[in-house]
């Protein structure tokens, strides 16, 4: 396998450091959210509204809604509006601080199946100490009070019930 | 018809977490020669080239040209084809369609990484949607958290049960000179590690390493001509499964079981369990050891913990999973599949030395990718039936 080549390459400098070099490059993008997502999201900031949209086909909802249902390849004309309650599927509670992460740690993320879809969407949970947090308890949208018409116009889910 | 393939020379770096000492090019050359050393062909004997790293991470997105001088590519056919976490294993498969087709006798095929060049965090994000999930994605350990997660709610799995599989490739990978991690650890130490995203402890993860792994593929016209110990490509497959991250089934990879039924049903394996005799499995977190060969279908949902911990999957067990110490011991994301697929083919061909697992017919190579979807390999000692 080349271990002998290999093991000489791998034994340091041969006294020479080598140099670094930094980055330069800035890449700033931006991205059209497209018609079916500017209405969900305008739905959010103006009426605090969360719709979904429904393939007349199977019957699946979808959240976020989908121009298309990517299993009958047939456009989703039904949009339903969805009440704003759920339930966890899953979560998890990150505990190191990333540069991803906006909010400080520990922060609860969940996948939450609002009622009425059939698709889950991720989001964060407060309202609740990461201890008691559990699979399967249902919980509620939280409007931010500033909406820019992102999907943080939810501020985040917080149970149904006082825990 | 398709012409059978087959692997005729494996070659990779000595993994670490930095390699100062060499840039990408230089990286990717230690590879290409081992490969080219273990066939005993020479760069001229290649007919194309396939590399592959991860998007973003070292910022240089014309890899096919700028890696020639490390690749071999001066004046040949090569591609790129990047897929993420899956690349290793998609580089591999775009390799064996390459030459199945009967264009290209001879390819190779590379994987690399400089992971310690990147911030990978904030590269892994360009994978998720910039409207829907980017604005509240937590890091990929956080998706593999709640698998985790969903599965140990399902099943009554523990914190325990995934710390056992991180002790099992640490300590396969004591036999493997090309791993970087290697030092045994217990179960207390992997749950007293530093909790990450809960249930996922720092141990419960890979590292982040430097490294390049290459494999030749040849043609049923001259695989036995370059080697009397050919691993042969059985069957590839696989499998996406989402656009966005809610869409998934936290707790069960579909993409692995749709992938694995398709696998074996092209390669005529009707009980995995029975007729594969290793594994290298993509797992590039503990949890992902048990959940997935659950859906690969080498055992029953649920059944995972009590397998592993009997120790099936140890080294001298039914059926060794990782003897390299797999991804836990060793991430160069971008070589990671193909690090898999050769340790596949040393295995097949004998060639895996301290941990070679006796008289192997048929492995199994795999590659994970973003959150949720899986590319397979079926390697087999026996040349395919036509
Ligand atoms: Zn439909």
């Amino acid at each position: 396998m080349g271990t002998k080549d290999n093991a000489v390459l791998d034994q340091g400098f041969d006294g020479i450091e080598p140099m670094v070099f930094e980055s330069q490059i800035s890449v700033p993008y931006s991205w059209w959210a497209g018609d079916t997502a500017t209405y969900f999201l305008k739905g959010l900031r103006d009426e605090k509204k969360i719709r979904a949209l429904k393939c007349t086909s199977c019957g699946k909802t979808y959240i976020p809604p989908r121009k298309t249902c990517p299993v009958c390849f047939v456009p989703n004309t039904e949009w339903k509006d969805l009440s704003g309650t759920g339930t966890v599927q899953s979560f998890t509670i990150a505990r190191r601080q990333l540069a991803a992460i906006s909010k400080k740690v520990p922060v609860i993320y969940a996948l939450i199946k609002l009622d009425g879809a059939d698709t889950a969407m991720l989001h964060y949970i407060e309202g609740i100490s990461p201890e008691k947090m559990k699979i399967g308890m249902k919980v509620q949208a939280e409007f931010a009070e500033d909406r820019k018409g992102t999907i943080q116009d939810i501020a985040f889910f917080k149970p149904v019930k006082e825990v | 018809m398709a012409k059978r393939v087959a692997i005729v020379g494996t070659g990779q770096t000595f993994h670490k977490s930095h390699r100062p000492d060499v840039n990408g090019q230089e990286l990717i050359n230690e590879a290409v020669q081992a490969a080219l050393k273990d066939a005993d062909i020479k760069i001229s004997d290649i007919d194309a080239i396939i590399i592959g790293n991860m998007d973003h991470f070292e910022g240089i997105n014309y890899v096919d040209c700028w890696s020639i001088d490390g690749s071999g590519g001066f004046m040949k056919p090569v591609i790129k084809i990047t897929t993420g976490g899956t690349t290793g294993c998609s580089v591999a498969i775009g390799g064996y369609h390459l030459v199945a087709s009967g264009l290209f006798d001879r390819v190779l095929i590379i994987g690399w990484e400089k992971n310690s060049e990147s911030d990978t965090t904030g590269a892994i994000t360009t994978a998720f949607d910039p409207i829907w999930d980017r604005l509240v994605f937590a890091g990929a350990i956080s998706g593999l958290a709640a698998e985790a997660q969903a599965y140990m709610a399902r099943y009554g799995a523990t914190e325990k049960d995934g710390a056992r599989v991180s002790v099992r490739d640490r300590k396969h990978a004591l036999n493997n000179p090309h791993a970087q991690l290697r030092k045994e650890i217990t179960i207390d130490e992997v749950l007293a590690s530093p909790m990450l995203a809960d249930p996922i402890h720092l141990l419960d993860v890979c590292p982040r390493t430097d490294g390049a792994a290459a494999v030749i593929m040849a043609s049923e016209d001259s695989a036995e001509k370059i080697t009397s110990s050919p691993d042969w490509i059985w069957a590839t497959s696989n499998r996406h499964s989402y656009s966005y991250l809610g869409d998934a089934d936290y707790g069960r990879l579909t993409s692995m079981r749709e992938a694995s039924q398709d696998l074996f049903k092209k390669g005529g394996i009707k009980e995995p369990r029975k007729e594969i005799d290793v594994i290298e499995l993509y797992q590039p977190y503990s949890f992902g050891g048990i959940i997935w060969i659950e859906d690969m279908g080498i055992i029953g949902p649920g059944e995972g913990p009590r397998y592993i911990g009997e120790g099936n999957t140890d080294m001298g067990g039914e059926l060794p999973i990782n003897p390299s110490g797999g991804v836990i011991s060793c991430n160069p994301i971008g070589a990671t599949g193909l690090i898999r697929c050769c340790e596949a083919a040393m295995q097949v061909m004998g060639k895996a030395d301290q941990h070679q697992v006796p008289d192997v017919n048929f492995a199994v190579s795999t590659g994970f990718g973003g959150c949720w979807w899986t590319d397979m390999i079926l390697h087999g000692k026996k040349k395919p039936g036509k």
